[in-house]
């Protein structure tokens, strides 16, 4: 009987990837969807205003698309243990080419005795990182 | 900015009762695509009594609190003021459709930074059981200037 454990992570591996183009409507969508109706996620003239570069992307639909490709790799909603990010840039919606997310989804620090892991999320819009210190703590598939 | 609110007791929120439509309205704004947040069939087929939220669905709970933090005409938070600076949830469960939540915040630190403030609110959600369900934690930046 062999003790040994098989190593089917490491450190650094990818463990997802995912690019979410959104729009203008996206906005829309999720301020309808989650109740978050501040002007500054589809006024441009609102968002001029107030000194910002552009209509912005809601932070909680930045953090909640990022999460997503992490919790249909483990598969059960329930192995994700937590989950944190900063928002660190704005990510700014134009409106007629809107923008692109890019997510990749990689071991941070892994637990082999207890299954579980750090999940490190890259979240990037034209190759600038938008959320800093984005982390999901999961049960290993 | 106030630094006693982290003394306050805010009040427990009215039940909140978690709808099927708006679990798959929240999946399809965040582009989810997992049958779970949608198929009541794969949900059920997983273990779960109906469609499963996905993990951030928890800010619409957490919002009714930070209204009320808002709300108070002593805290000196204007919303035009605000920017999201963190979140973090810690899930004791997903949530799931039909689940009825009641949510209680705790302004758990207050810090004044240059003309700048950083509020951090903790909202703990629980079930009808009085179950623990997840932790939201925000923190804000309050600008002090504009």
């Amino acid at each position: 009987m062999s003790a040994e454990i098989v190593h089917r992570y490491e450190k650094g591996d990818e463990v997802a990837r995912a690019t979410y183009p959104i729009t203008r409507e996206s906005l829309v969508r999720y301020a309808g969807a989650s109740g978050d109706f501040n002007a500054i996620h589809y006024r441009d003239d609102v968002a001029a205003e107030v000194g910002l570069p552009g209509v912005l992307a809601h932070g909680m639909l930045t953090m909640g698309l990022a999460v997503q490709p992490v919790v249909d790799w483990v598969g059960d909603p329930a192995r994700v243990g937590a989950y944190q990010v900063r928002f660190t840039r704005p990510v700014v919606v134009d409106p007629s080419s809107g923008a692109q997310i890019e997510v990749v989804a990689k071991i941070g620090t892994l637990d082999e005795e207890a299954g579980t892991a750090r999940i490190d999320l890259t979240v990037t819009v034209d190759g600038q990182t938008v959320l800093g210190k984005a982390q999901v703590s999961v049960t290993l598939p | 900015m106030n630094p006693a609110l982290t003394e306050r007791a805010f009040p427990v929120t009215a039940s909140y009762l978690v709808g099927r439509e708006k679990v798959r309205e929240f999946a399809r704004a965040v582009f989810s695509t997992n049958p779970l947040n949608f198929s009541v069939e794969a949900a059920q087929t997983a273990g779960y009594a109906d469609v499963v939220a996905p993990p951030t669905f928890a800010i619409v709970v957490q919002e009714l609190t930070l209204a009320q933090l808002l709300a108070e005409e002593d805290a000196g938070i204007e919303l035009t003021h605000v920017v999201h600076g963190e979140q973090r949830f810690d899930y004791a469960r997903p949530i799931v459709a039909g689940d009825e939540l009641t949510a209680q915040l705790q302004v758990t630190s207050v810090k004044t930074l240059g003309g700048n403030a950083m509020v951090v609110a903790e909202t703990t959600i629980q079930d009808a059981a009085g179950e623990h369900v997840v932790t939201a934690v925000s923190t804000l930046v309050v600008r002090g200037d504009a």
